[in-house]
């Protein structure tokens, strides 16, 4: 049996209600389903407790701002069959709150935290959800959204800066060559 | 590892669990010290926050972002070529591992199918990336039990092995060679034979090591029962690679899901049943040398002639196809991974990168460190072999 039947099995024997055409395989090993938000939380632990799944591998969000929804993604893999699965679940973007997942595996913790600070997805109850984990003393829109704009906050942080100065480099390459021709060109 | 239990009037201690348990600075019984962010336990910047009492740790918290530049969110703002030099920098001490995610991860959204020679060579650089990191982890772990000179030696035939990066890809620490499509460039003339010196030299200095390091009282003392690590955490917390395989769970990417030419290569990951930060120093020498016995055998089974790199479009107008994957491989410290989301226009979507530290050095490491001793701190970060830039992204 290969691994894309065994994955169906594997999902089928946890989770019968659901239909084999959400399954989106991208390889044998691998597949994607969208999942309601409400269920998947009780998805996840029986994938966990009875399939076999018993690694996340990551937790991370997608910013679809033209859909004004978040995607979530868990990769949950299954070392026994050498299988992943990734649940999607779509959030609505003007009030993003999931429910928490740290009772599953602690680490999910330090995802959600992240997703708090990078994309402002809230996770009721996730432990140290509001203290900091990499942008201390951070005022202003989680960063990692579409509609942040990283130049943008770049010219402001950062230009101008008190003692910097910007020199145009022609003009002044023009004003060391030739410094006697008031810094004309006289190539020409 | 200094046993807690030495001091056997506990009766100054305040409790150390349990519901007595409550740390309260204007005891006078605790102590609030910031361990880095520069310290021996890391390579890289990251902060322990200990709260101490004595010399025994009672809780821990790591505090990271000393190094974030961002890089996901600048990905999204570059064509995929554009990203390829940029993913390197996300782990400074094996850096090819990313390229490789990167690069396996665009290929397979975009259906490009990579020259057999370039599989080969990307093995190659992999399983060398594989062994400075072992050389540099290795003489860290010594240094952070005080054995410097250990350190040196590994130091020194580090550098050989970055001499070869340097003469097949241009650069010894970060390399820019794999990229999508396939890799930049063949091997060179006379490759192999320097090579293969460089790796007896290895094989020699690891016999020293063995008895310096491996047969030291000093260390073997310190480092036996320190953050023992037991097998049911290593699901709940994602533990992955040595961490794991010291644990007695043998999980192995590379043989597990297998990826590039692996398959044809012959080996069996490296189990471990002593889960302290002695077992894990063992297991990632003897894995070391697995790595030597691997590049031997691709040395010696990889295709000479043939492209090593696929036609690809106008790189500058390269659209992907919408969709989404993850793409992962089994780096020194555990399992790496790329999940890349496409929607069909010339900039990836989302780019999220999986590193094995994220796991380790913020979960795992908060629950191992109470209990130890203060002096074994670093030594207990080391074991567990942390990067902090691929925690920030």
């Amino acid at each position: 049996m290969d691994r894309q039947t065994r994955l169906i099995e594997r999902i089928r024997a946890v989770a019968p209600e659901l239909s084999t055409d959400v399954l989106e395989f991208r390889r044998p090993d691998l597949v994607f389903m969208d999942v309601e938000k409400d269920v998947l939380v009780a998805l996840l632990t029986r994938l966990r407790n009875e399939g076999g799944f018993t690694h996340l591998v990551l937790l991370t969000a997608v910013d679809w701002i033209e859909d004004k929804v978040f995607q979530l993604t868990y990769l949950i893999h299954n070392p026994e069959e050498g299988v992943d699965l990734g649940a999607r679940v779509k959030l609505d973007r003007d009030l993003p709150v999931m429910r928490s997942l740290h009772h599953l595996w602690p680490t999910a913790a330090t995802y959600q935290r992240e997703l708090k600070e990078m994309f402002g997805i809230d996770f009721p109850g996730s432990p140290r959800l509001d203290r900091p984990l990499i942008l201390e003393g951070w005022e202003g829109p989680p960063p990692y959204r579409r509609d942040f704009d990283t130049l943008r906050y770049a010219e402001e942080t950062y230009f101008p800066r008190p003692g910097r100065s910007t020199i145009d480099p022609e003009a002044h390459m023009r004003e060391r060559r030739y410094p006697d021709n008031g810094g004309g060109n006289d190539q020409a | 590892m200094i046993r807690l239990d030495g001091h056997r009037d506990r009766s100054k201690f305040p409790p150390r669990e349990g519901d007595g348990f409550q740390v309260d600075l204007d005891s006078e019984k605790f102590v609030k010290i910031w361990h880095g962010p520069n310290h021996p336990g890391i390579t890289g910047n990251m902060s322990l926050e200990l709260t101490i009492s004595g010399d025994e740790v009672v809780d821990a918290t790591t505090h990271v972002g000393y190094l974030h530049r961002g890089f996901e969110k600048l990905m999204e703002r570059r064509r995929y070529i554009q990203c390829f030099p940029i993913v390197c920098r996300i782990c400074v001490p094996e850096p090819d591992f990313n390229e490789y995610c990167f690069a396996a991860a665009v290929e397979e959204l975009a259906g490009v199918e990579v020259p057999d020679s370039a599989l080969w060579l990307r093995t190659l650089v992999l399983e060398m990336a594989r062994l400075t990191s072992y050389l540099m982890w290795l003489g860290g772990q010594a240094g952070a039990f005080g054995m410097g000179v250990i350190g040196q030696w590994l130091t020194y035939h580090r550098d050989l092995v970055l001499d070869r990066f340097e003469e097949l890809t241009g650069g010894r620490i970060y390399h820019m060679y794999i990229l999508p499509g396939g890799v930049r460039n063949r091997l060179p003339e006379g490759f192999d034979q320097r090579m293969l010196a460089v790796l007896r030299g290895i094989e020699d200095v690891m016999a020293d090591v063995d008895q310096a390091l491996f047969h030291n009282a000093v260390f073997r003392k310190r480092a036996e029962g320190l953050g023992v690590i037991p097998r049911d955490w290593v699901d709940p917390y994602g533990i992955t690679g040595p961490n794991a395989r010291a644990a007695g769970a043998a999980r192995d990417v590379r043989r597990d899901m297998p990826y590039l030419k692996y398959p044809e290569l012959e080996f069996e990951p490296v189990i471990h049943h002593q889960s302290d930060a002695f077992g894990r120093a063992d297991l990632r020498r003897r894995d070391l040398l697995l790595t030597v016995d691997l590049i031997r055998q691709i040395l010696s089974r990889m295709p000479r002639s043939g492209s090593f790199m696929a036609r690809l479009p106008n790189v500058l107008h390269w659209q992907v196809p919408p969709g989404e994957t993850y793409v992962r491989s089994e780096c020194t410290r555990g399992e790496y991974g790329y999940y890349l989301v496409s929607d069909g226009s010339g900039y990836p979507r989302r780019v999220n990168v999986r590193g094995p530290s994220y796991t380790h050095a913020i979960a795992l490491l908060e629950k191992l460190l109470p209990g130890t001793n203060i002096a074994d701190v670093a030594g207990l970060a080391v074991s567990l072999h942390t990067y902090p830039p691929e925690i920030e992204r």
